[in-house]
């Protein structure tokens, strides 16, 4: 054997494999359509409207997550108490449910026959069908994301620096502002992003809770089943291109600030 | 002056129990121990940075045992100095300036002075990870006492640096001290440090106060064999006592009395015996003879070991000494000291 042992070798043949097997199928789908049926698919209204959809629902997701998320999540970095295991499986739950489930489980709440579904909808929400459903639905399965990175930035924050920070006058709210989010803002902004690339590729839940209006998955799907792989590859591109572009921007945004401490 | 009574402080496995402890206004107080002896979570407990299961709290006479921390006017620094790492030294420092009411112009001045007296208005503008240890303790201890507070709480404060500052810092600490005449609690579990800083100390165990006083009684007059072993007296063995006179297995030694409260130790400091070839002819004094079973070098001093009877007992001897009596295992020797040396509890 020369320098580089067998295990060397498996090692990158391995690696090889798993970046093909991820990239080859993208490349194919990426270069498939030719910028003619690209362009016409651009000038389609059906197709922008469902990309957009897609992109201010899974972005107003991830702002409910936030919202809702960071608290639970400072707590469960901070305390420990008794069931806190339990509540952190009941986090992980959406991640492992499969995605059609999730669906018909949210429906079966938001349904005329449940109560809060009667309650939504004498309030004159409607979660069936709905640009309401699509964020509910995408709510549910980013949560974990957020909760989860969000979670491991604060218990990143040494908690001697908040307690210093009390100790100087500063109360529990000026201690969170002044210096618990400014040294967790990047994990935040990760589980940000992290959860509205989960909610912009839910499929499964969303066709069960609302067909319409279409999401871009949902619109992919039609057309692939309606008039086969080569008319649904260009929506599928600009898919793509939106969300890769967009989260390009938003790791950019959190990169450069890493390296400005000297 | 703090006041604590029966606090009962209870962190996961660890306990803090049955603390009662006074603390005079404007002292220097040690809290020595062992590591997890809870020296930390009493601070913490002073600073209300804990929950706390039972007892109180009192500074100046007011209860603070239920107050929020931002309340209380108390500053901590860690070990670590946990300054905040976004933040620069200028900010770390004026950090707390901005709750309660003061005067800007007068806390502009408290500022420089500060930052003078400590000689880090060359890092001001610098973050905390391209500080010094000597700089960081520095701005750690500007930033906990420019608000300033009533009691101001040092978690081993020195042993974070290098030895040949401990000793400047060592002197500062007890001018700024001197100076502000605010009460300070130093948690350290060296003794030097304590001996040249504090004046009343208490020693810690296990989650409970073994012992306070003064520190000069703590070193000299423990009263359990931990205490004594923790200040370093080494020799403790288990005695009887008859008028003068303590019996161990083989031998009586001379003492000063007995022990008040009941107990059967006595202990002598290893720098207390005296190490020589012969039985030498003071007739005031106990002399014992020996073996000499291990000599450890200690850097400036060795450290010997000495059989007697059934006891080990350990003295030191200067470097010179032990070369002008070749010292060697083995070799019969006499220890001798005077019945004051003797701590009988």
């Amino acid at each position: 054997m020369g320098g580089k042992g067998a295990f060397y070798w498996v090692s990158v043949s391995c690696g090889v494999v798993v970046l093909a097997f991820i990239l080859l199928p993208l490349y194919e789908m990426l270069t498939a359509p030719s910028p003619a049926m690209l362009a016409e698919a651009m000038r389609d209204k059906n197709v922008v409207g469902s990309i957009w959809l897609s992109i201010y629902s899974s972005v107003a997701a991830a702002c409910i997550a936030f919202v809702v998320g960071t608290p639970l999540a400072y707590v469960l970095a901070r305390s420990s108490f008794r069931g806190q295991q339990l509540v952190e499986s009941i986090i992980d739950l959406p991640i492992v449910i499969p995605h059609p489930v999730v669906g018909i489980a949210i429906l079966s709440v938001a349904g005329k026959n449940h109560w809060f579904g009667q309650l939504m909808s004498d309030v004159g929400v409607r979660i069936m069908g709905s640009t309401t459903g699509i964020i509910t639905v995408m709510v549910f399965v980013g949560l974990p994301f957020y909760i989860n990175a969000a979670r491991t930035g604060f218990q990143s924050v040494s908690p001697r620096l908040e307690k210093v920070a009390r100790s100087l006058g500063a109360s529990m709210w000026s201690t969170f502002v002044r210096i618990t989010f400014p040294l967790a803002w990047r994990s935040m902004l990760a589980g940000f992003i992290m959860c509205c690339a989960r909610a912009i590729s839910e499929f499964g839940a969303i066709v069960v809770v609302a067909y319409h209006p279409m999401t871009a998955p949902v619109l992919i799907y039609e057309r692939f089943e309606g008039y086969g792989l080569q008319y649904s590859q260009p929506v599928a591109v600009w898919l793509v291109v939106v969300c890769l572009t967009l989260f390009l921007v938003l790791r950019t945004i959190a990169l450069p600030a890493r390296k400005k401490n000297p | 002056m703090i006041e604590i009574n029966d606090l009962a402080v209870c962190l996961g496995e660890f306990r803090l129990r049955g603390i009662t402890l006074s603390i005079e206004e404007g002292a220097f107080f040690a809290l020595m121990g062992p590591t997890g002896s809870g020296k930390t979570v009493l601070l913490e407990a002073i600073a209300g940075l804990v929950p706390i299961q039972g007892g109180s709290i009192h500074l100046k006479q007011r209860d603070i045992t239920r107050l929020p921390p931002e309340k209380r006017g108390i500053g901590i620094m860690y070990q670590d100095y946990a300054l905040f790492p976004h933040l620069t030294v200028a900010g770390n420092i004026t950090f707390g300036l901005r709750y309660g009411a003061r005067d800007g112009h007068k806390a502009e001045k408290h500022f420089s002075t500060m930052v003078d007296a400590l000689g880090i208005d060359h890092v001001l503008q610098r973050y905390p990870e391209t500080l010094s240890g000597g700089e960081l303790q520095r701005a750690a201890l500007a930033r906990a006492l420019i608000v300033e507070p009533r009691v101001v709480l040092l978690d081993e404060p020195l042993s974070a640096l290098d030895p040949n500052f401990r000793e400047d810092i060592r002197a500062m600490l007890g001018e700024i001290h001197h100076s502000l005449g605010v009460t300070f609690v130093i948690v350290t579990h060296d003794f030097a440090e304590a001996l040249s800083l504090a004046s009343r100390a208490a020693v810690m165990h296990d989650g409970t106060i073994r012992q306070v006083g003064t520190i000069q009684d703590i070193f000299r007059k423990p009263t359990s064999s931990f205490v004594a072993d923790f200040v370093g007296m080494k020799n403790i063995f288990a005695a009887t006592f008859e008028q003068n006179a303590a019996r161990l297995d083989q031998f009586a030694l001379q003492v000063m009395g007995r022990p008040v409260n009941g107990g059967g130790h006595i202990a002598i400091r290893p720098e207390d015996i005296t190490l020589s070839l012969s039985a030498g002819t003071a007739l005031d004094g106990n002399c014992v003879p020996g073996v000499v079973t291990g000599i450890v070098d200690q850097g400036i001093f060795y450290e010997v070991r000495v059989s007697a009877g059934d006891q080990l007992f350990c003295t030191v001897v200067t470097k010179s000494a032990a070369f002008d009596l070749s010292l060697a295992v083995g070799m019969s020797v006499h220890l001798s000291f005077p019945p004051q040396a003797v701590h009988v509890f």
